[in-house]
């Protein structure tokens, strides 16, 4: 399976997108990016995963851990889930934890 | 990767690079580039860890423990570059295979960990099997960094709790739920608000643990539907959550979806007990399958005969062998693990006099198990209630060794009231004792009240309205011939067997079920009710409804309309209740004028105001509670006088002067039809007549003084 991993940063925003399909053996690629956006140490994290297909529990599991590296104080919002993606973070409980849109404006 | 020396590789196998493990904690635990595996056995001769890919029919590697991984009776081995999310991992066991003298080891059986936090292998509800799979119940690894935020257990102080018995699934499987995953932890989220609109603070959840629905499932001849071991109360796994019950068992994730439940109850002020079943296991008896314990040890875990079979106090085949120091340190580490990681605010034990019995089975004095668990420091704050019996004919109920901690589940509070609420005579003098938390069953031995869980209803048995539609249990469907579930019901159909369709017995029923609601929210101790009762959900009858995934057993959520009028009462009970601290105390009454009020904390009346009639003839009881002596004078509340009429008539009653300067204001009268038989606390009108009050036939009032 591929993933493709692409950050923006500008300001205090920084913003992930992701396209593929993301499961535990390409994990390693989103939480590189996840680590490098922090280390910036922005007020919102953006992750826009309109074009994934598909997220495993290790992808949830970076997402915990983002909403733990960067502090309470970061938004982070979670733009575009939809299908499987959505599903699978309904069901463990993060969308409550996250903003979730379905678009993002500046 | 860290590169510090002790978590670097000294041995080698088939490529999987080791280090000698440490023995604790037992189970499987990550480390700096690896997994620490531990598991202890007496009497293996020698010890192979196996290690599957996810799903995998096969083993990828087995991994024998070098004879240098062994210390005392502990294998424990650290293996390295293990994709930790995909393996699933079980052990292989050699040893003697002398039944007669209690070992049972079979090295072509492949093992679970008794420590293993999470299960794969029944990762969907109700999706069958595949049987002839090696290895059935497989151990997986778990990620301990879930997102708590500033959770924490809430420590609710018990009198103040009102406990909420619910089946995860049960509870959200209906269609009528309307929830978006049905069944499971993630829809009990959805639901929340419901629960918190009722005003309940507390939900014990039955068995949570991973179980295995088709432990003895079979086909009903009847209906043709399967019949599961639907309500869980035979554990496969002590620390794992029941995969099952997650919408997101099928990607492993049941660990953290069921810390979100209860992270999600906490911010909603609801705690969580979890029902715990230490007594048995799923393995059953001599015959029962090899999942665990039997393999690992079995003359450790399990209460054995001199002969090498298992006795049976818990009546599902074998007892577990609790007071055996290994088997206790068990128990005290799962419950640890539960209270720390899960963040759970008590425990409930099923059939806990068994944990009271000593490996030979008789009852111990001073049970080392229960006095542990009380004086625990990580469970210092935790709640534990003890289903004081078991299925060996020991019964502790006021006797349970409480250690200061310990509190029961209250069966006579559950018949005395179901006696006098169907209108038995000579229950008025045992009724008073339950309404003042039981001081009969546990002032001598130097408790309180609130070791008191005072229940009408629970799992087993009636619901609340069955309690007053059925005079006999109705067990057919569960093929036993009507054989099973028990006979000592204290139930009353109110003159019909089953639903009616005449206006008048079904106004008496819902009176009844509304008298049993108010009785248990007024009397000291701590209330517990079944999910459902509020809104009058019915079992059709069946009083042990174990086996059923079926409407027997969901809640009908088109119920919390068709019957408003019920669940109005209770949410309006409920607040009473905790609107009113007179209610609520870690002490008994006294029966007599603590505080200068010039009556007494609790003052007895019957049809004539002051003066009781404790004649075995008697159906009535009437109460006063002097609100100044609430909390043992520390705070003021209202003043509340309660009387119960049991009688098949209304009756007149003369009531004792409201404290001066005050008068009597009416909150509840069953007697009433809706919606005039409760009021919001703090709305309750004026009686017109001050000094008399007439109590319809079988209902229950309750004036508040202000």
């Amino acid at each position: 399976m591929a993933l493709n991993v692409s950050t923006e940063s500008s300001g205090d925003v920084v913003k992930i997108t992701l396209d593929g399909e993301l499961d535990a053996s390409v994990s390693g690629v989103f939480r590189e990016a996840v680590e490098k956006a922090a280390v910036q140490k922005p007020k919102r994290l953006v992750m826009f995963m309109d074009k994934l297909a598909f997220m495993a529990s290790a992808g949830l599991r970076i997402l915990i851990f983002a909403k733990q590296k960067m502090g309470a104080d970061v938004q982070i919002y979670v733009v575009g889930a939809q299908g499987p993606v959505l599903k699978t973070l309904q069901m463990s409980g993060f969308d409550r934890a996250v903003y979730l849109k379905d678009a993002y404006t500046d | 990767m860290d590169t510090r020396i002790d978590f670097y590789p000294t041995h080698e196998h088939c490529g999987y690079k080791l280090r000698p493990g440490k023995p604790y904690p037992f189970g499987a635990s990550l480390v700096p580039g690896g997994v620490n595996f531990s598991i202890f056995s007496r009497d293996a001769t020698s010890c192979t860890l196996v290690l599957f890919e996810k799903h995998a029919a096969e083993p990828m590697v087995e991994i024998p423990f070098p004879k240098a991984f062994r210390i005392g009776n502990v294998y424990c081995m650290m293996v390295f570059g293990l994709d930790c999310e995909n393996i699933e991992y079980g052990y292989r066991m050699d040893g003697p295979r002398d039944p007669g003298a209690g070992h049972r080891f079979d090295s072509t059986k492949i093992l679970l960990d008794p420590y293993a936090k999470a299960i794969g292998g029944r990762d969907t509800w109700g999706a069958k099997p595949d049987w002839n799979d090696k290895f059935q119940y497989r151990g997986r690894l778990v990620f301990e960094d879930f997102d708590w935020e500033d959770d924490r257990a809430l420590e609710t102080p018990i009198e103040d709790l009102v406990i909420y018995e619910a089946h995860v699934r049960s509870f959200t499987r209906h269609p009528s739920s309307r929830v978006k995953f049905p069944g499971t932890f993630a829809a009990l989220v959805e639901k929340i608000p419901y629960l918190k609109k009722l005003g309940v603070n507390c939900v014990e959840l039955m068995p949570i643990y991973e179980f295995d629905e088709f432990e003895n499932s079979r086909t009903n001849p009847g209906s043709g539907e399967t019949m599961y071991n639907y309500w869980g109360y035979s554990t496969v796994a002590f620390f794992a959550p029941k995969s099952g019950y997650a919408a997101t068992g099928k990607f492993g994730m049941q660990v953290d979806e069921l810390k979100n439940l209860v992270k999600h109850l906490h911010r909603n002020g609801i705690e969580v007990i979890l029902d715990v079943v230490f007594n048995h296991t799923a393995e059953g008896n001599e015959r029962g399958p090899v999942i665990s314990f039997r393999g690992i040890d079995n003359k450790t875990y399990y209460m054995l005969t001199p002969d090498g079979y298992y006795f049976n106090f818990s009546g599902c085949g074998n007892t577990l062998n609790c007071n055996n120091p290994i088997v206790r340190s068990m128990v005290l580490d799962c419950l640890r693990y539960w209270a720390s990681e899960y963040h759970i605010d008590g425990f409930r034990f099923d059939l806990a006099a068994i944990l009271g019995r000593d490996p030979w089975g008789a009852p111990l004095p001073n049970p080392p198990l229960l006095e542990t668990l009380a004086f625990d420091p990580v469970l210092g704050k935790c709640k534990l209630i003890a289903e004081a019996w078991d299925a060996g004919g020991l019964n502790l109920l006021g006797s349970f060794p409480a250690y200061g901690r310990w509190a029961e589940w209250n069966g006579k509070f559950r018949d005395d009231a179901r006696r006098f609420l169907r209108g038995d005579t000579g229950m008025v003098g045992r009724l008073a004792q339950r309404i003042q938390g039981s001081p009969d069953l546990y002032e001598k031995s130097g408790r309180g009240p609130t070791d008191s869980i005072n229940f009408v209803t629970c799992h087993d048995g009636f619901s609340l309205y069955d309690l007053f539609v059925y005079n006999d249990k109705h067990n057919e469907a569960n093929g036993e011939n009507n054989n099973d579930g028990s006979n000592d019901n204290f139930s009353w159909n109110c003159g019909w067997e089953g639903d009616s369709d005449d206006p008048e017995v079904n106004r008496l029923r819902r009176r009844l079920v509304k008298n049993a609601a108010l009785l248990l929210m007024v009397s000291r101790g701590v209330p517990m009710f079944l999910m459902g009762d509020e809104v009058g959900r019915t079992q059709k009858g069946n009083n042990n409804a174990y086996c059923h995934d079926n409407e027997l057993n969901w809640m009908d959520w088109s119920l919390v309309e068709k019957n408003a009028e019920l669940l109005r009462f209770f949410r309006n009970m409920i607040a009473f209740r905790r609107a009113h601290p007179v209610f609520r105390s870690r002490t008994y009454f006294r029966n007599r004028d603590m505080v200068g009020s010039g009556i007494a904390d609790i003052s007895w009346h019957g049809t004539q105001k002051w003066n009781a009639d404790w004649s075995d003839g008697a159906r009535v009881i009437a109460f006063m509670l002097c609100g100044r002596h609430a909390k043992e004078g520390a705070v003021r509340d209202n003043t509340v006088y309660v009387a119960l009429n049991g009688h098949w008539d209304g009756l007149l009653f003369s009531l004792p002067a409201a404290p001066e300067g005050e008068s009597w204001h009416i909150f509840a009268n069953t007697g009433l039809d809706s919606p005039d038989d409760i009021c919001e606390p703090g709305g309750e009108k004026q009686l017109v007549n001050q000094g008399e009050y007439f109590i319809g036939p079988r209902s229950a009032v309750v004036l508040v003084a202000r």
